[in-house]
């Protein structure tokens, strides 16, 4: 076994990427990669990276998912062949593809104002570009950067970490290497209101451990809450900025317009 | 509440924090693997008060590291690379090594890829309080800032191998400390320049130390830094370090022992680590360990077979890991034992010279993985080796399916560190199992015996007459008669044992007109045909000896010297070498000479008949007078002898009937019996050897060629003194040779008359064995032979069938001016080594023929078994002398068979090492608890079961009685 001869954390506290215990990977945030979508958002979380394309809210294509009273949400995901080292590719009927879709469906529906907009449907396409542990929390944080960015109305910000427990040690954003051989959780939770909408657990993780971990994944959602807030300022600020040069420039040309008249 | 953070990645970074890398799978599929690292500015270098590093509560090293050393007078670490770690794990463990350590990640990961076992050793080492010791990871470590302009996280480079860019890290490690402790310390002006440590590159790697020293890096390679420490040049010189011979034990084959001088009982070494790898007779470098850790031997049986065979034979990773545990298991230590059986222990340093050689052995069958004789594919098996004393050895084959159940020969080719095992490589199957040509051979290759037949060069070194050769007539002018007296007239006679065929010596005795008695010892004049320096006597030198097997002798001459020309057969003529004394009737020697002769025995006498033949009072003749006389003097001559001092010792000697010639089935085994005419054989010869060994150490004082026997050091009879004095309350005298018979003529139990022969075979193991030396290489006071209490002695009496003889008539013929001596016996060079090679088939050969006499036992044992099977007549049970006690079994020997077995307990035992006794709880017939002990008369049933997995037949002994010992 690889894992043998790697240590998850060793005796002076790092991890075997050199981080310590509470430390979590590097997060970036892209906005402007699909301009066909409504919304669109890149993810990565160190050398994991989620591209997600939002369409809607638009009006329902199957009469029969239709609800009267709200939109539905749909979901598709699909995992590149070219995201992991095996390069294996996994079909649209893949068990663990369609999974991580329902993971997200279900996480989101409750935060989307869906009953703003009856008889339509929300289209979520997540596809997972390069994989490295932590792939259902930058799935769902790339979901939320890209609803914000379609002007989806939502309740919160929804932001997911996952924690681990390596022998009574905790920690948080796992990677790859270490969630194959940790048991581990991906929390999500709603900073504001301080609720969760996901917990997922693939592994056994003992009771004892438990609380710690979805407390510290609580509080690692808040650390990430702010560095999603501080882009979608950052980008609403450029829009505005962009308002208000489109305002300025349509302004001056009334102006001239006005000056030729005169 | 701890504190959350996401570690940001700097984008110029990438190169660094980014790690790629191909793998193969299991399927020979190539995956490609990504890692990313963080990179940090806060990882401490661990020095006390660094005003830059964030201090831990950890233990630091000290500010100005270790100012000891010679060659850093300002303070210094080491950092010592990867390999100092692999191959020189035991210095850094040692007591001697103080410096402070700083421990790289790289050197540390390394460690843990190559060597699990040394990896865990390692982290030990680092939670040592005294070792000081510092891990700094350093490829964590990155800082953007101006005033480290090197930092130690290190990308591999294009074309640069793990390997170098491993080395790489720890010396930009290492430059990176030096840098770190100048920019930290500062000189600030007013205050005197700041005294700086250095830290030091350990590494054996010439390339690295090149690269370090042109990179301006202080380096060093673990010689130059540890020959300059004060410390450890003295523990050397203090002489902990000792040379000799490796003896496996065999009843425990993770112990072994080593004889060095500086002790009086052999160095132990205790478990694999320890033993190191060495083998049976490997001369090893020890070291002795401090006088705490000092252990006894085990008291109990450990076999190999039993306790490893769920080892795989197939080399797998995690056997490393099972060493370790293994190791600590097997050893519980008796808590009561007294201190005197403490005995020095220590460990193999160093193997000086390997003695491999081929060795017999079997398959384990249980190693194979498949078995059917069609399989061609190659397997790894394990060869058990036939003697005790060598490890199972590992071997890859794709005939093993073929070889199960035959003897084969098997050599050691290389033993790695990584290994438990020897790995060796099939030579050659011998036969069957069981069956007695192979056995027979086994044995002579086990012993080293050489077998082959003489080869032509050797023949043509005999007389042209071959068969035909006799006594030329007597003539001045003939060359055989130059010199020699005419002994034909006297009424010489030889007694051997029956069906002797070479004969060596004979005897003669007549009244001198003054009252003496002249007698004489006339032995077969072997020097007179093997000519020194010719390929004749270049073989015998090789081959030393004679070797006696149960159905079979392995001549050191050629069989027409050896059965006829100077074999002193009766009605011939024969040359020889003769040894006349005039004694007195007090058989006090008044003259002795020394003549070569011609001789013509009047009859050859087995023991028995020159016994029947002396003491039928009616034959009075010349020839039966002449037994008489000798008879009288030899009593004389051993009570002169017994009161010097001389021991007479005992050693188990059966003899064992064969059924026919041809079959040669052993039908029955028998203890020798001992007459009054052995002993006057043996009395005349040792008068002769020490005769001669006069004259000759006399003539030659530089090269004679000598026997002797050490006094054995006290501390190998302390366990029988010990034992006779609890169980019996007989004391035992050792102070000296005289001293010891004493003691041992009072060894009586009145009820058990077999009790003096049992006591007298335990001393004698305690005894050295004599050898043959060169008198010049030996200091005159050490000439003596203490079992005969002669102060000097020789070999002279047997020719035939050993070589130290011939040498010593080439010498005596010299002494008498009879022909000058060749040159190469007065090299003292040449006859040391020549003896050493004498010595070791002596030995070999004694062994040889117990294994032999072993191996019938036990066909006879087998045969009787199944005698007694055919006519249910029960078990064969024989009476045995319990004579040793182990922790969960007894050695007992069976006086009747000569042969020795250990019978394990299976019931529950309670064993009292002090008493020297077992209690079995409550097995008596009323329930009451049994009580064994050593000198115990018990019975035991023997059978000869054949080992399953190695088709090895095996004596099994069961006790009997007092108790029925059987699940």
């Amino acid at each position: 076994m690889m894992s043998l001869r790697i240590e998850i954390l060793n005796e002076g506290g790092f991890r075997s990427d050199g981080r310590r215990q509470y430390e979590l990977r590097e997060i970036t945030f892209d906005s402007t990669t699909q301009a066909s979508s409504d919304g669109s958002a890149r993810v990565t979380h160190g050398l994991t990276e989620v591209l997600v394309s939002v369409f809607g809210p638009r009006e329902a294509r199957v009469r029969s998912q239709t609800l009267h009273d709200r939109a539905t949400i749909h979901v598709e995901a699909s995992i590149a062949p070219l995201s992991t080292g095996d390069r294996r590719r996994r079909g649209r009927g893949d068990k663990r593809i369609l999974e991580l879709a329902a993971m997200i469906k279900a996480t989101f529906e409750p935060v989307v104002q869906t009953s703003l907009y009856p008889r339509s449907q929300i289209d979520i396409f997540v596809q997972v570009l390069q994989q490295d542990g932590g792939v259902l929390q930058a799935a769902i944080n790339a979901t939320t950067i890209a609803l914000i960015n379609a002007g989806v109305p939502l309740t919160d910000y929804v932001c997911a970490v996952t924690g681990g427990a390596h022998a009574a040690a905790p920690m948080l954003d796992l990677t790859a290497l270490e969630e194959s051989d940790l048991p581990h959780m991906t929390v999500a939770s709603m900073p504001r209101s301080g609720r969760l909408t996901l917990v997922s657990m693939e592994t056994r993780l003992h009771i004892d451990r438990f609380e710690e971990i979805l407390r510290l994944a609580g509080e690692a959602g808040a650390v990430i809450h702010k560095e999603m807030r501080a882009v979608v300022k950052e980008r609403t600020k450029g829009l505005l900025e962009g308002m208000s040069i489109g305002l300025r420039v349509s302004k001056a040309a009334e102006e001239d317009a006005m000056v030729e008249n005169e | 509440m701890v504190e959350i953070t996401i570690r940001k990645r700097q984008r110029e970074d990438a190169a660094f924090t980014q790690r790629k890398f191909f793998k193969k799978t299991a399927r020979g599929k190539v995956i490609k693997v990504v890692r990313e690292r963080y990179l940090r500015d806060d990882v401490s270098c661990g020095i006390e008060k660094c005003r830059e590093c964030a201090s831990t509560l950890e233990s630091h090293l000290p500010f100005s590291g270790a100012v000891d050393h010679k060659l850093f007078p300002n303070g210094h670490f080491v950092l010592p690379d990867t390999n100092v770690f692999l191959a020189q794990m035991d210095l850094m463990e040692s007591s001697f090594f103080r410096s402070p350590i700083i421990l790289l990640q790289t050197v540390l990961e390394e460690v843990r890829h190559r060597s699990l076992p040394l990896y865990n050793r390692l982290k030990a080492l680092m939670k040592l309080d005294e070792k000081r010791t510092w891990m700094f990871y350093n490829e964590f470590r990155l800082k953007h800032n101006f005033i480290h302009n090197r930092e130690t996280a290190v990308v591999r480079e294009v074309g640069e191998s793990p390997n170098d860019r491993n080395d790489r890290a720890i010396r930009v490690g290492t430059a990176w400390y030096n840098t770190h402790i100048s920019l930290t310390r500062p000189p600030i002006r007013g205050r005197p320049v700041p005294v700086l440590p250095t830290i030091v590159l350990l590494t054996d790697d010439v390339g690295n130390r090149l690269k370090a020293e042109k990179e301006k890096i202080p380096c060093s390679s673990v010689q130059q830094y540890y020959l300059s420490t004060g410390a450890l040049t003295a523990g050397i010189k203090a002489g902990q370090l000792y040379q000799g011979h490796f003896n496996a034990n065999q009843f425990n084959f993770l112990e072994g022992s080593v004889t060095v001088e500086a002790y009086s009982k052999p160095v132990l070494l205790i478990g694999r680590e320890n033993m190191n790898r060495a083998v049976q007779g490997d001369i090893v470098t020890i070291e002795v360990f401090n006088e705490q850790e000092w252990k006894a031997p085990t008291d109990e049986v450990v076999d190999q077979e039993s306790t490893l065979k769920n080892d795989d034979a197939d080399e797998s990773d995690e056997e490393g890991e099972r060493i370790v545990i293994e190791e600590k298991a097997p050893r519980p230590e008796g808590l009561s034992r007294p201190i005197s059986e403490k005995q020095p222990t220590g460990r193999v340093v160093g193997i000086i010279k390997r003695n491999w050689r081929a060795y017999v052995c079997h398959i384990d069958s249980t190693s194979l993985n498949s078995s059917t004789t069609t399989s061609l594919s190659q397997q790894t098996v394990f060869a058990t080796p036939v003697s005790r004393l060598l490890p199972r050895i590992r071997m890859r084959t794709r005939q093993a399916p073929a070889l199960l159940g035959q003897k084969i020969l098997v050599t050691i080719d290389k033993w790695d560190i990584t290994s438990r095992y020897p790995e060796g490589h099939f030579v050659r199957a011998l036969g069957k199992v069981e069956s007695k040509e192979a056995e027979q051979e086994s044995l002579l290759l086990e012993f080293d015996v050489p077998y082959r037949p003489f080869g032509k060069a050797i023949l043509d070194c005999l007389p042209a007459e071959g068969e035909q050769w006799v006594v030329p007539p007597k003539g001045a002018h003939i060359p055989a008669w130059r010199d020699r007296e005419d002994l034909r007239p006297l009424n010489i006679c030889s007694i051997d044992p029956p069906g002797c065929e070479d004969i060596d010596d004979a005897l003669h005795a007549r009244r001198l007109p003054n009252g003496n008695i002249e007698a004489g010892v006339h032995i077969a004049d072997v020097s007179h045909f093997v000519l020194p320096d010719n390929p004749m006597d270049a073989e015998a030198a090789a081959r030393g000896t004679t070797v006696y097997l149960v159905d079979k002798r392995i001549d050191m001459l050629p069989a027409l010297l050896g059965t006829n020309l100077c074999s002193l057969r009766p009605f011939v003529e024969r040359l020889a070498f003769s040894v006349i004394w005039e004694l007195t009737p007090d058989a006090k020697i008044k003259k002795t000479r020394f003549t070569k002769s011609v001789i013509a025995s009047k009859c050859a006498f087995t023991y028995e008949e020159a016994q029947i033949r002396k003491d039928d009072l009616n034959r009075q003749d010349d020839l039966t007078d002449s037994i008489r006389l000798l008879n009288t003097l030899a009593q004389k001559l051993k009570a002169g002898r017994m009161a010097a001092g001389a021991l007479n010792l005992a050693s188990p000697e059966v003899k064992i009937h064969l059924d026919s010639a041809e079959s040669s089935d052993p039908i029955d085994v028998e203890q020798k019996e001992l007459r009054e005419t052995n002993s006057l054989v043996e009395e005349f010869m040792l008068l002769a050897n020490i005769s001669v060994a006069e004259k000759i150490q006399e003539a030659f004082p530089q090269t004679a060629v000598l026997r002797r026997h050490m006094p054995p050091p006290k501390a190998n009879f302390e366990r029988l003194q010990d034992i006779l004095q609890k169980r019996r309350g007989i004391p035992l005298d050792v102070s000296s040779s005289g001293a010891l018979a004493a003691s041992l003529d009072k060894c009586i139990d009145p009820n058990e008359p077999a009790f003096n022969t049992l006591v007298r075979i335990m001393a004698t193991r305690c005894m050295l064995s004599a050898e043959y030396f060169c008198s010049g290489s030996v200091p005159k006071d050490a000439f003596g032979h203490y079992g005969l209490a002669s102060p000097i002695y020789t070999h002279f009496t047997s020719p035939i069938r050993r070589y130290a003889d011939v040498l010593v008539h080439r010498q005596l013929a010299a002494a008498i001016s009879y022909g000058t001596l060749h040159a190469s016996l007065h090299s003292k060079t040449h006859v040391e080594h020549t003896l050493d090679v004498v010595n070791k088939r002596h030995r070999m050969a004694q062994m040889a023929g117990r294994a032999s006499v072993e191996f019938y036992v036990g066909l006879a044992l087998k045969a009787r078994g199944e005698r007694s099977a055919t006519l249910r007549t029960g078990k064969v049970t024989e009476e045995a002398f319990v004579i040793r006690m182990f922790r969960n079994g007894i050695n007992v020997f069976v006086s009747k068979l000569g042969i020795e077995g250990l019978v394990t307990f299976k019931r529950e035992t309670r064993f009292d090492a002090n008493n020297y006794t077992f209690v079995i709880p409550g097995s008596g017939q009323g329930g009451e608890d049994v009580v064994i002990a050593v000198f115990d008369k018990v019975t035991v049933s023997i059978e000869v079961e054949k080992d399953k997995n190695t088709q090895r037949g095996k004596v099994k002994m069961t006790l009997f009685k007092p108790i029925v010992d059987s699940i």
